[in-house]
């Protein structure tokens, strides 16, 4: 009983919109419908060597090294990591530590390039126009090896999502052109401007992991996008079973699992991934990217950048190189002075504030707003108390009730926190937003994510310590038991009538300690 | 704890304050009937209520060292309209002002302050009133408009002085001036035997003043239509959700509509229930109040069938004729064990 009347008061809230809750900030799009503009190009480059969770590359070019664009500069290190590719053409000057996207402004290791201006290309990289005959394992390296990692802002590496897993055949690829976020609008401009590239590369991922039907989620605040996606699809005639979906315009539903509960209305399991429901998600530059590293053998070296925000002169959609600072491109839109200005990296639900717009470009930036101080400061005003007026659980997309998991996270209560499914918060920040009192609540949920994956590492090191210290003990008290076992055994060669008791005990003790170190 | 700021960079714009005020606004209808049925005795309530509580959260916020702009997220103020609303015509000037002090000491600041508090501040020192002072909360003055009234309280001096000094400064017996309230009569007439057709009857009770608000009672809480439009505000302007009141009411009506089908003559027909003593009030109003209710959607639901249930058995079977705010108190009690049991299931959580 209380299973159904949840479900049913779950399904009256999701009626509206699909997924559980969400929000409709003001959109402030303001660079709908401009048409991409390419930055020009600079004379110096900034390739981090670190772009996606998993570990730092290794640099494969030293200082002085001439470099084409595409060609590679650093090599992967473990499975969750893609290389780097050079920007464009020039000399590697220097590689060294160098603010990175980062909230704190802290440094990492780059290659710095100095451009020659040429712009030329690596052409090592073999176009794969068959790519209808080949493997599909052929080509997920060719896309490891291009670099290509999630383009909507989570630059996971796409080459690990791109499987063919016989338990858990992929039916459906979803092209994600939702772009909920508010300011962005580089996927939407992607899809009027580059709809023919889009759906190539979604050919592509379909061939790949076996699809049979897509799906391209496009919000309807963007009609005409979804107009031209249509349009584009019935001049193409491989892909008959793709189509066009639009969802209502609603934050977050660009978010992977929100969106694949909007479409199909299956959701993912806690902790397992959307192949096991049977679907994959790709955002519609990651499709764009593939298709150029399979048909074009191009490595990834420049992404689209929504540059907007409310203080920005000259707001555009840029295709931008990878590596340039972020004052460069603002410079190139008419922003030099930074006073008073707050520098939003991707959009504002999700974004990170960063202190200095002298970082470079990198994978995952979708968006640089420039926003006026006053404005960022105004959406976070003191915090006030709970009011427990409940709409921040209204609004959760992954249902959770965030007042309650705050609480647990102030009180370091992490166990509590985790009860109440902590981990399956996407920090989407609609809680937050929608909050009367101002609670920071997904600053909470970071510091409890973080303390209890320390409190973790603290626990495994202590684990660790533990079984050496056990085995360590164990080790000297085999030795003693040893010892006084050589003893009794001289002392018995010695005496005429051994003690019995004493070696068997002597024994007995040598013999637990064995077994359990 | 760190205090790097984190997204999200934007906020929709609600405020304490905003919704303390969005309440405030959908009492007016109520606030208007009152001072239409009670004239300035209604006017002099609210206004004591209200500077009383601000006075006392003024001093509570001085003593604990906040900042007295707290004054400003018009919760104080609420609480004070709040129980003004909730209480008789007839009771004498320091017991509303000891109601303030009890609203938000008692109610507030001990647990402390806002968003602390266990229970409906209000509703607790209208609780602590009626315990203290049984006979003060339950004299229901004649309304204007109702029946002939010893007591004219549309006439300021008069008004003042039986609010200063009691019916004894005009010379008035109360029994001029009082009568039963619906609720009160019926279970009077029940426990000398006499059915509710009957008693319903020598009362000339009629819905339609029921529904408009014509009948003796807390000064906010007789007009169903007005709280309805107060109710409707606050569902509009997404303050309130449906899920507390529709629980709440909906079980109240299905009680009484089962009991009063199995055996007419003991037990009030739903519509009576529903127009009758403070339901409407307490079920918009007092048992959405944010802070004493559950958080989550399915607690709602369950807070407010719990309410329904007590607010009928108390009625029906209680000492008291009226019931719903204890019903809402004692289920403010239950709330963190409700939201504990009733979270939603979060996405990805079993399920179909
Ligand atoms: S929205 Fe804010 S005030 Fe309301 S319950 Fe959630 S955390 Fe508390
Ligand atoms: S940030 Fe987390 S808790 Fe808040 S709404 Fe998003 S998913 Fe829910």
């Amino acid at each position: 009983m209380p299973a159904m009347l949840r479900t049913l008061a779950q399904k009256l809230g999701m009626m509206a919109h699909g997924f559980h809750g969400g929000v409709h900030p003001h959109e402030r799009k303001l660079t709908a419908g401009m048409p991409i503009e390419d930055c020009p190009l600079a004379p110096l480059y900034i390739v981090p060597l670190k772009q996606h969770i998993g570990e730092a590359c290794t640099p494969l070019v030293a200082v002085g090294d001439k470099v084409l664009r595409g060609q590679k500069i650093a090599r992967a290190e473990g499975y969750v990591s893609v290389p780097l590719h050079a920007p464009t053409s020039g000399t590697v000057v220097k590689i060294e530590e160098h603010p990175v996207v980062h909230p704190s402004g802290m440094s990492m290791p780059c290659v710095f390039i100095e451009a020659d201006g040429l712009d030329e290309e690596d052409h090592s990289l073999e176009r794969m126009t068959n790519w209808r005959d080949l493997d599909a394992a052929v080509l997920r390296e060719r896309v490891r090896m291009c670099g290509i990692a999630g383009l909507g802002g989570a630059v996971f590496p796409t080459f690990i999502k791109l499987v063919q897993d016989k338990k858990n055949p992929i039916q459906t690829l979803v092209l994600n052109g939702i772009e909920c976020e508010p300011y962005l609008t580089n996927d939407h401009q992607m899809m009027l401007e580059q709809a023919e590239e889009v759906l190539q590369g979604m050919a592509i991922i379909m061939h790949m992991v076996g699809a049979e039907s897509g799906i391209i989620a496009i919000e309807d605040n963007k009609s005409d996008a979804a107009r031209v996606m249509r349009q584009a699809l019935a001049e193409n005639s491989e892909l008959a079973h793709v189509h066009v979906a639009v969802l209502p315009t609603r934050y977050p539903q660009g978010s992977e699992k929100q969106l694949i509960y909007s479409l199909t209305g299956k959701e993912v399991p806690a902790g397992k991934l959307p192949l096991h429901v049977g679907v994959i998600c790709q955002n519609v530059g990651t499709a764009k990217a593939i298709r150029d590293a399979v048909l074009l053998g191009k490595p990834l070296t420049e992404r689209l950048v929504t540059v907007s925000g409310d203080a920005m002169p000259r707001p555009a959609n840029l295709r931008v190189r990878l590596g340039l600072t972020l004052r460069y491109v603002f410079a190139q839109r008419g922003l030099e002075d930074f006073e008073n200005i707050q520098i939003l990296h991707g959009g504002p639900m999700m974004g990170e504030r960063l202190r200095i717009p002298d970082v470079p470009v990198i994978k995952s930036s979708i968006g640089l707003l420039a926003m006026h101080q006053d404005t960022v400061m105004q959406a976070h005003p003191a915090e006030q108390p709970c009011i427990r007026c409940g709409h921040c659980s209204q609004a959760c997309p992954a249902a959770l009730v965030p007042n309650l998991m705050a609480d647990h996270c102030r009180n370091e209560q992490f166990d509590k926190a985790e009860a109440y499914n902590l981990f399956d918060c996407i920090e989407c920040g609609a809680c937050s937003y929608v909050c009367p009192s101002n609670i920071p609540l997904v600053q909470y949920f970071r510091y409890g994510k973080g303390q209890i994956a320390q409190l973790r590492r603290e626990h495994d090191f202590a684990e660790a310590s533990r079984q050496r210290f056990d085995a360590r003990d164990a080790r000297l008290a085999r030795e003693k038991a040893e010892k006084a076992a050589r003893r009794s055994r001289v002392r018995k060669e010695l005496a005429p009538a051994p003690d019995k008791d004493t070696t068997t005990k002597v024994e007995k003790s040598t013999n637990d300690k064995a077994e359990e170190s | 704890m760190s205090l790097a700021i984190s997204s999200p960079h934007a906020h929709g714009g609600d405020t304490i304050r905003m919704t303390m005020l969005t309440v405030i606004i959908a009492l007016l209808p109520a606030a208007m009937v009152s001072v239409y049925l009670f004239g300035w005795l209604a006017v002099f309530l609210i206004v004591a209520c209200m500077l009383s509580c601000l006075l006392t959260e003024a001093v509570c916020l001085r003593m604990m060292g906040r900042p007295l702009k707290t004054l400003l997220d018009n919760s104080a103020a609420l609480t004070g309209l709040f129980l003004a609303l909730t209480l008789p015509a007839s009771i004498p000037w320091w017991m509303a002002v000891l109601g303030s002090v009890f609203a938000i000491v008692l109610g507030k600041q001990v647990y402390g302050g806002l968003g602390y508090n266990l229970f409906n501040p209000a509703l607790s020192a209208r609780v602590i009133l009626l315990i203290s002072f049984p006979l003060g909360m339950t004299s229901w003055l004649i309304p204007m408009h109702v029946g002939p009234s010893a007591l004219n309280m549309y006439d300021f001096s008069a008004a003042l002085a039986f609010f200063l000094h009691g019916p004894e400064a005009l010379k008035l017996g109360l029994d001029a001036i009082t009568m039963a309230s619906p609720l009160g009569h019926v279970k009077t007439e029940w426990t000398q035997g006499i059915g509710v057709a009957e008693a319903l009857n020598s009362y000339h009770y009629s819905y339609l003043d029921a529904f408009l608000g014509r009948e003796a009672g807390s000064i906010g809480e007789t007009s169903a239509l007005a709280l309805l439009i107060g109710g409707i505000y606050l569902l509009a302007r997404h303050t309130i959700t449906w899920h507390i009141p529709f629980a709440y009411i909906g079980t109240v009506l299905l009680l009484a509509a089962v009991f009063s089908v199995i055996s007419p003559e003991h037990y009030s027909p739903p519509m009576f229930h529903l127009f009758a003593g403070g339901l409407i009030l307490c079920a918009f109003f007092m048992a959405t109040d944010p802070v004493s209710s559950p958080v989550t959607p399915l607690g709602q639901i369950v807070f407010g069938i719990g309410c329904g249930v007590l607010t009928w058995a108390i009625r029906t079977f209680g000492g008291y004729p009226e019931g719903a705010m204890f019903a809402v108190v004692l289920m403010n009690c239950a709330v963190p064990l409700i939201d504990h049991y009733c979270r939603p299931r979060a996405y990805g959580h079993g399920g179909s």
